[in-house]
């Protein structure tokens, strides 16, 4: 059981969180926040490993994993 | 402490110690190396440091980074070391540091010679380095002088967070003259929260940083009338300014540093003469003496202005003097030194010429 | 549930202004963590460059100096003097540390001085809108190198990491990457182990990160760790250049 969030607001979408998934479950979302950009999401909690890839993968420390 | 022979750059050093300077960042140049040279070997004595840097350039931010941290530092140079020095002296002003620089000049322009000059005038005061800025520039006429000088330009320093330069001639850096090192007490000075020395995060102070980067315009224009305050309370405050024989002098010499020792003697040939001449000497070239200069303009017949360039006080003096009387000027650059004759000459001329 | 990653302490909880993608932040991000598993916080003072990260004293939670283009390691040669038991770092670009700041580097380190210096090569002037650089890869386009950086005109690619390691003062040289989640670990242990070698005051230490700039590249992040990975490395060997023991 592992749980990830994203902080949409200071997410600039780069995707690169989306990448260093191993599962694939990280994507931009559809939505657009203040700044403009399509902020990071993931698709499928319940499949999260919690291996915070994409935590240390992101430039602006968007994501908070807990497991 | 007893009167002792000391060479003007070596007074210079130890009065900086005595005035709490720990810390000394500079590099090799003719004609101030005894400053460097006294330093490396007495502030380890005093649990102090001293970096021979591999440039001009480093050694200034070299006393930017010890001068963020609270502590006294200088560095010296001359001339063209100065110039380098300019981009440094810039930031420290920028992010309201207090050092204290020493040149000591020597003929320019270029790599120009290693005599005694007083061709940075210009450069000193005003400002050197890019933007808007000021700083003290005192110019010592004697070893004693400069001890002196050295002292207080530390004091002036911590108290407007600004730097301050000690401006001589390469006499007065290179000759040796009785010296009796003041007993220095400090002003009373600000304490400096401001410094950065590791941040406790525990509400003692804000978290320190040094910086003289002001992205918005507005918020660098505010920072400027800022520092303009400073200015006006240095300009204010800091002012020195020597007079001899004005009280009843026709004619006005006025010089600073080593040129106004050689004008004061010519000053007197010419009393013996009968011709009452007097010296107005900048000891202070900023702030500058306008007012006293304003004053002597109105009682004088006529003014002179020498300096050991190709004029650039004597801007300051015609812009002073404002027309009441006719300013003129003798100079000799590039190394060359004004004798008392040449002076002398100067003023009968003047008197001549009525 | 308990918390297995957040934002380190010593980061600021502002938003940092890098471009997306920019991995200054993952960089920024490291330094940060190494501090805070040091413990060293409280006695750790910064020195910013020019360039991308001039804004850098407001991101590390640590008293910091903004110095003059290339002057970094002179600054911090002045507070590590003044201040000899806190911990002091610079954190510079390819065009501060490299090109403008060659001298101060080169005799920081030579020097031995105790400080640690995290160097930001990504073969281009960020900041400045993507001038050629003196790492700047030939072939490389820059707008100052519109055609692409010639020998011929340009001259080689510099490996700083490579120069100093020849160097006597310095204790520990690395040079890591962050293209990828295992670099990233990697350059973390480095950027650890140079602060440990600082604190530990075996002399100058300093990691040399390979870093992408999606922007003046004119790539996509992703597109940009892979340029990072198929074009630097092979210029910028990865690895340990020098530690002493």
């Amino acid at each position: 059981m592992a749980k990830v969030t994203f902080s949409t607001e200071a997410c600039k979408g780069c995707g690169l969180c989306a990448l260093a998934c191993p599962k694939k479950i990280v994507a931009l979302s559809g939505e657009i926040n203040a700044k403009g950009y399509h902020p990071a999401e993931c698709t499928k909690p319940e499949e999260c490993i919690g291996c915070a890839f994409c935590a240390r993968m992101c430039p602006d420390c968007v994501i908070t994993v807990e497991k | 402490m007893a009167r002792q022979m000391m060479k003007g750059n070596e007074a210079i050093a130890e009065a900086a110690v005595q005035a709490g300077c720990r810390y000394f960042f500079g590099y090799p140049i003719t004609p101030q190396n005894e400053i460097p040279e006294y330093m490396s070997a007495r502030l380890p004595e005093v649990g102090g440091a001293f970096i021979q840097a591999e440039s001009e350039v480093a050694a200034i931010n070299m006393v930017y980074g010890a001068a963020g941290t609270g502590a006294r530092c200088m560095t010296s140079s001359s001339s063209p070391g100065i110039s380098l020095k300019q981009e440094g002296i810039s930031y420290i002003v920028g992010a309201e540091l207090p050092c204290v620089i020493v040149n000591m000049m020597r003929g320019g322009p270029g790599l120009g010679s290693i005599q005694p000059a007083q061709s940075d005038y210009f450069q000193a005061t005003r400002g050197g380095g890019h933007g808007d800025y000021h700083m003290v520039v005192f110019a010592p006429a004697s070893v004693q002088e400069a001890v002196e000088l050295t002292q207080r330009a530390f004091d002036v320093a911590d108290q407007y967070r600004n730097p301050v330069m000690v401006l001589g001639d390469g006499i007065i850096g290179q000759m040796m003259e009785p010296v009796t090192m003041p007993d220095y007490k400090p002003r009373n000075l600000p304490e400096k929260t401001w410094a950065a020395t590791g941040w406790k995060n525990d509400g003692s102070r804000p978290r320190a940083v040094i910086n003289s980067l002001y992205i918005q315009a507005q918020d660098c224009e505010d920072m400027n009338k800022r520092l303009q305050k400073k200015y006006d309370e240095m300009a204010q405050n800091e002012l020195m300014v020597e007079t001899q024989m004005m009280e009843d002098a026709e004619y006005a010499i006025v010089a600073y540093g080593t040129t106004a020792r050689i004008a004061l003697t010519a000053i007197r040939q010419a009393r013996e003469q009968g011709v009452k001449a007097g010296l107005i000497r900048p000891i202070t070239l900023w702030p500058f003496p306008t007012e006293t200069i304003a004053k002597a303009a109105k009682q004088v017949k006529k003014m002179l202005t020498v300096e050991m360039s190709m004029g650039q006080m004597v801007e300051d003096v015609r812009a002073a003097a404002c027309g009441a009387c006719p300013v003129g000027f003798y100079g000799r650059t590039g190394g060359v030194i004004p004798g008392v004759r040449e002076i002398y000459n100067q003023i009968m001329s003047m008197k001549e010429a009525e | 549930m308990a918390v297995v990653f957040e934002k380190p302490k010593m980061l600021a909880d502002v938003p940092l202004h890098y471009c997306p993608g920019c991995t200054h932040g993952i960089i920024h991000r490291l330094v940060a963590e190494a501090i805070d598993e040091l413990g060293v916080g409280e006695k750790t003072i910064g020195v910013a460059p020019v360039g991308c990260a001039v804004f850098a004293y407001n991101y590390f939670n640590c008293d910091m100096y903004e110095a003059a283009h290339g002057r970094a390691p002179a600054v911090a040669t002045g507070v590590k003097r003044c201040l000899p038991d806190n911990v002091v770092f610079t954190y510079q670009g390819d065009g501060d540390l490299a090109s403008i700041g060659t001298a101060e580097i080169v005799h920081a380190a030579t020097r031995g001085e105790k400080i640690t210096t995290i160097f930001v090569n990504n073969a281009i002037y960020g900041m400045t809108g993507g001038q050629m650089a003196p790492t700047t890869l030939l072939g490389q386009k820059a707008t100052t190198a519109p055609l692409g950086r010639s020998v011929e005109k340009n001259g080689y690619p510099v490996r700083m990491s490579e120069m100093l390691a020849t160097l006597d003062g310095p204790a520990y040289i690395a040079r890591v990457s962050v293209h990828d989640v295992k670099h990233i670990m990697e350059a973390k242990k480095a950027i650890k182990r140079a602060f440990e070698m600082q604190i530990a005051g075996k002399g100058f230490s300093l990691v040399e990160v390979l870093s992408t700039c999606p922007t003046n590249w004119g790539m996509s992040p992703a597109e940009a760790l892979k340029w990072l990975e198929e074009n630097m490395i092979p210029q910028y060997p990865l690895g340990v250049k020098k530690e002493v023991e």
